[in-house]
């Protein structure tokens, strides 16, 4: 994120602690702070793990009887075989009169006999229960994860890019340029966020990639507004003139200068960011506007959950939930901890 | 004896248990009907003291030792206690009367405030108290002003409010800090007078508290001179100033440039504290150096939005013109708001195109022929860059916090292709470091780790990388500590007889122009009012307006003895 960082210094290693430094030993002092990152890098361990396909790679597989409860419920009782019809009273009935496939029966029978089938048993129980197909709701519980997390952390990538590079523009120019975005951010922000969402939903169709480009492309607002305001605070700042009066030019100002000054603003909005839109991708994926059907998320899971919820099996309501439950707590406490920690007031700064 | 501190001890706590001590054993005592100045540069313990008085310091504070108020030790005093005192029987004034006013209450609501939670007086008797109260203090026309916002009041003004709330009460105690430090000169002058008439009047004591001995001459009956949290020296102001027995009082005596006896070279503190005599010798300047820069009829304005089509201009600086000779200075003067610094940095065009028109020319006069600075586009100015350069007056806003202190040394080198190598000019940047008196192990540390007097000579190092022909120093020392100042200006004049360097010198001090400058501008609402050499104009001036300037400067009618008695 910060633009000195491509500027080395071959120094000895005499270098006095910078600011991040100084930020990273306060954000270490922090209990709840360190806890939430422990708990956010488990996660982001996981993810990894799923994505190279070392757990929760066979979420697909119906390992378990449909609707298997959780493990600790203990398996359901036996269900009593169906009740035996009636013996039937009347005369016996030729069946080919009926069914006209009926003397193949056999036939088939027969061949049947010859293929070998394999049907591996299914577990009665999983751990975290299992769905519809008696998938094992753990798996999908984490290689959602990856969907969701993925999908949240990139669309919170692209529209922090997209509103820092636009906030910068609008702040440092000002005058027409700065009207110019001013109109764009109206126009965006005039919109319910939801019906543009469906927009460009509707526009681009499904898939992952989609749901990150439409949330980048509709959550940036927030952080161009905050952004423009921090640059036309230090874009008047005495160390940017000074800047200037050595001769820096103008984009060097703007990102070697005043974008790590401010690059805490960004980081905070970059988490917060993260955490909403983990939970768009949620309502998006429930609406059925999110990932495709042959991938799972917490929101399909949610969405699935729906119809689940009739029949009494919660758990895969209480999976998805509890998993996005600890993952968005984690991560806001965390970014809570990191504005504390980056906070300039305490650099003696301002 | 109203007030009585006896062996303060005042500690912070920081992050992992570290104890800062910011006062060590202090005793002073405020006698009744007299006022009792703190004097001491930052750092040095002075509001630390002043605020623990009343336990205005932040959680992490501890106290020791005794603060009896009318015999009543304030350190034990529960909290209901002390706020039953503060505003009633000890009143407070700080430095910012920006900050230190609510923004989004008239002034008026915020002076009956405390006259209806303390005195219990109704909202009506109250407000007209308020606006007695505004009449005392010389604001004009009170009765509007009760309705006023503090954005509408001038700093001035402000100031006098804030007074005017802490008199609210009657208060036996009134405890000022820095009051003054924010204003101009000539307003200044203004709110000493009018404190010192204050206590006359409503025969109350006043604890003051100031970094300028000249302003303590004026205003106090007794002087404590603390550093590093002990006091050094106290007595009657008389004697501090006639005969002060402590090294360090002397030092700071002696460190400020007098305007009428300007000195060939400043003391600094720790100099004359271990007694070390520097040699005094002042390198003549030579009337007929090649003039480096010409300005003439340099006007500056900005442009705002009026309503939705309308604009208007304001002309920040009308009609300035001078001449600036190789290896002299020129000190420009005046209030805030007089255009000074809107004028040095329309020299470096640091205002945006779209600010406001500038008109003019500044000739910059070199080898190869003159270059009109105002005439030159965007790619025409890097070359000038070099040539000109710019301190600001904030050392602690003008250094890019994100780069360490080699970083921002290369980077004008880099700009400007100076240097083959990196290693080259990491070299050139230790040399410049020593050159201001920096080490060299500065090159790794962060702008945080220095005071501001060494920011300030980085800065000045950052200007020197490009070795200009003119420094606009705008307002260079003027947030630096007395000391501190001296060894600054002490270093500007030895770069400027070694490098022949031409210097703007922007400063609303006079006795610090006095000391630096061989030619002075006075310039008043953007237009200069009187020119000339600067003994001419500061030992007689023919402007109203500068011996008004010059009649401002605090210490001078103290030290006289004349002004204070009405």
């Amino acid at each position: 994120m910060s633009t000195a960082a491509d500027t080395p210094v071959s120094m000895p290693p005499a270098r006095s602690p910078g600011v991040w430094q100084l930020a990273w030993r306060r954000f270490r002092a922090d209990r709840v702070g360190m806890v939430s990152l422990v708990v956010v890098l488990a996660f982001f361990v996981m993810i990894a793990l799923a994505a190279l396909g070392w757990i929760a790679g066979d979420w697909q597989a119906e390992v378990g009887e449909p609707y298997a409860p959780p493990s600790w419920l203990g398996a359901p009782p036996a269900q009593a075989p169906a009740q035996a019809l009636p013996v039937p009273q009347g005369p016996p009935v030729d069946l080919s009169d009926v069914d006209p496939l009926a003397p193949r029966y056999a036939e088939w029978a027969e061949r049947t006999a010859q293929v070998a089938s394999h049907e591996p048993p299914r577990a009665r129980t999983l751990p975290l229960g299992g769905d519809r197909l008696g998938r094992d709701v753990l798996a999908k519980a984490i290689k959602g994860a990856q969907v969701s997390i993925l999908v949240g952390v990139l669309a919170a990538v692209v529209a922090t890019a997209i509103g820092t590079l636009l906030g910068a523009l609008g702040g440092y120019f000002g005058g027409k340029v700065g009207d110019f975005l001013e109109w764009v951010y109206n126009v965006f922000t005039s919109i319910p966020g939801i019906l543009l969402i469906f927009a460009f939903a509707a526009v681009l169709g499904r898939g992952v990639d989609t749901v990150v480009w439409i949330l980048g492309l509709t959550g940036w607002t927030g952080v161009y507004r905050q952004m423009r305001a921090e640059f036309i605070k230090h874009a008047v700042r005495e160390y940017v003139r000074a800047a200037q009066a050595i001769g820096a030019g103008r984009w060097s100002r703007m990102f070697r200068h005043i974008l790590p000054n401010v690059s805490h603003v960004v980081l905070v909005q970059l988490s917060l960011l993260v955490v909403g839109f983990i939970k768009a991708e949620v309502i998006l994926s429930y609406l059925g506007l999110g990932v495709p059907v042959d991938q799972v998320s917490w929101g399909t899971m949610l969405g699935e959950a729906q119809n689940e919820m009739l029949l009494g099996h919660w758990w895969q309501l209480a999976a998805a939930t509890a998993f996005m439950a600890v993952f968005v707590t984690a991560f806001s406490l965390l970014t809570d901890a990191l504005r504390d920690a980056l906070d300039p007031r305490l650099r003696g700064l301002e | 004896m109203l007030l009585e501190i006896d062996d303060l001890h005042v500690s912070f706590r920081m992050e992992r248990g570290a104890l800062v001590h910011a006062v060590r054993g202090v005793s002073l005592q405020v006698p009744a009907d007299r006022t009792v100045a703190l004097v001491g540069e930052s750092g040095s313990g002075k509001s630390v003291t002043a605020m623990s008085i009343l336990n205005l310091l932040p959680d992490n504070a501890q106290r020791r030792g005794r603060v009896l108020f009318e015999g009543r030790d304030l350190l034990q005093a529960a909290p209901r206690e002390l706020r039953a005192l503060r505003g009633r029987a000890i009143a407070c004034v700080f430095q910012e009367p920006m900050t230190s006013l609510n923004p989004v209450f008239p002034v008026g609501r915020q002076i009956a405030e405390p006259l209806v939670r303390h005195l219990g007086l109704s909202r009506r008797e109250a407000l007209a108290r308020a606006e007695h109260l505004l009449e005392e203090v010389g604001l004009p026309e009170p009765r509007r002003r009760l309705h006023a916002y503090p954005h509408e009041l001038s700093g001035g003004q402000q100031q006098r409010v804030m007074i005017a709330m802490a008199l609210a009460c009657e208060p036996r105690l009134l405890i000022a800090d820095e009051p003054t430090t924010a204003l101009d000169v000539t307003v200044q002058r203004q709110i000493l007078e009018l404190l010192a008439r204050l206590k006359e009047r409503h025969r109350m004591s006043m604890l003051f508290i100031s970094h300028d001995l000249g302003v303590v001459g004026e205003i106090a009956d007794e002087v404590v001179v603390m550093r590093h949290g002990q006091v050094r020296e106290r007595g009657p102001v008389q004697r501090i100033f006639a005969a002060p027995q402590d090294a360090y009082t002397q030092a700071l005596l002696a460190c400020r440039p007098s305007i009428e006896a300007p000195p060939v070279r400043l003391a600094v503190v720790d100099d004359h504290v271990a007694r070390r005599v520097h040699e005094t010798r002042a390198r003549p300047k030579d009337p007929h150096a090649p003039v480096v820069l010409e300005v003439q009829a340099l006007c500056k304005g900005f442009r705002f939005r009026q309503g939705l089509w309308g604009r208007r201009e304001f002309q920040a600086v009308q009609g300035v013109s001078f001449r600036l000779r190789r290896g002299h200075t020129l000190g420009v003067v005046g209030e805030s708001g007089s255009g000074k610094t809107t004028m040095g940095l329309a020299l470096l065009r640091l205002h945006g195109p779209a600010s406001g028109p500038v008109s003019g020319s500044a000739r910059l006069h070199g080898p190869d022929g003159a270059v009109d600075l105002l005439q030159l586009g965007e790619a025409q100015w890097l070359p000038m860059r070099r040539r000109v350069q710019i301190v600001f007056q904030n050392p602690y806003a003008s250094l890019n916090p994100r780069f360490t202190v080699g970083q921002t040394l290369v980077e004008p080198m880099q700009i400007h292709r100076i240097g083959a190598t990196r290693a080259e000019r990491e070299a050139r940047a230790r040399r410049l470091l020593e050159k201001v008196g920096l080490d060299a192990a500065a090159m790794h540390k962060y702008p945080h780790e220095f005071s501001g007097g060494q920011r300030q000579r980085i800065a000045i190092a950052r200007c020197l990388a490009l070795e200009p022909e003119v420094l606009v120093l705008d307002e260079a020392v003027s947030a630096l500590d007395v000391s501190v100042q001296a060894q600054v200006l002490s270093l500007l004049k030895d770069l400027q007889d070694e490098l022949g360097l031409a210097y703007v010198f922007i400063s609303h001090d006079l006795a610090v122009v006095r000391f630096m400058a061989d030619e002075v501008l006075v310039m008043k609402d953007g237009r200069v009012v009187e020119q000339g050499p600067v003994e001419a104009v500061l030992s007689a001036p023919r402007e109203d307006y500068t011996r008004r300037l010059l009649a401002a400067i605090p210490g001078r009618a103290g030290r006289r003895g004349s002004a204070r008695a009405d």
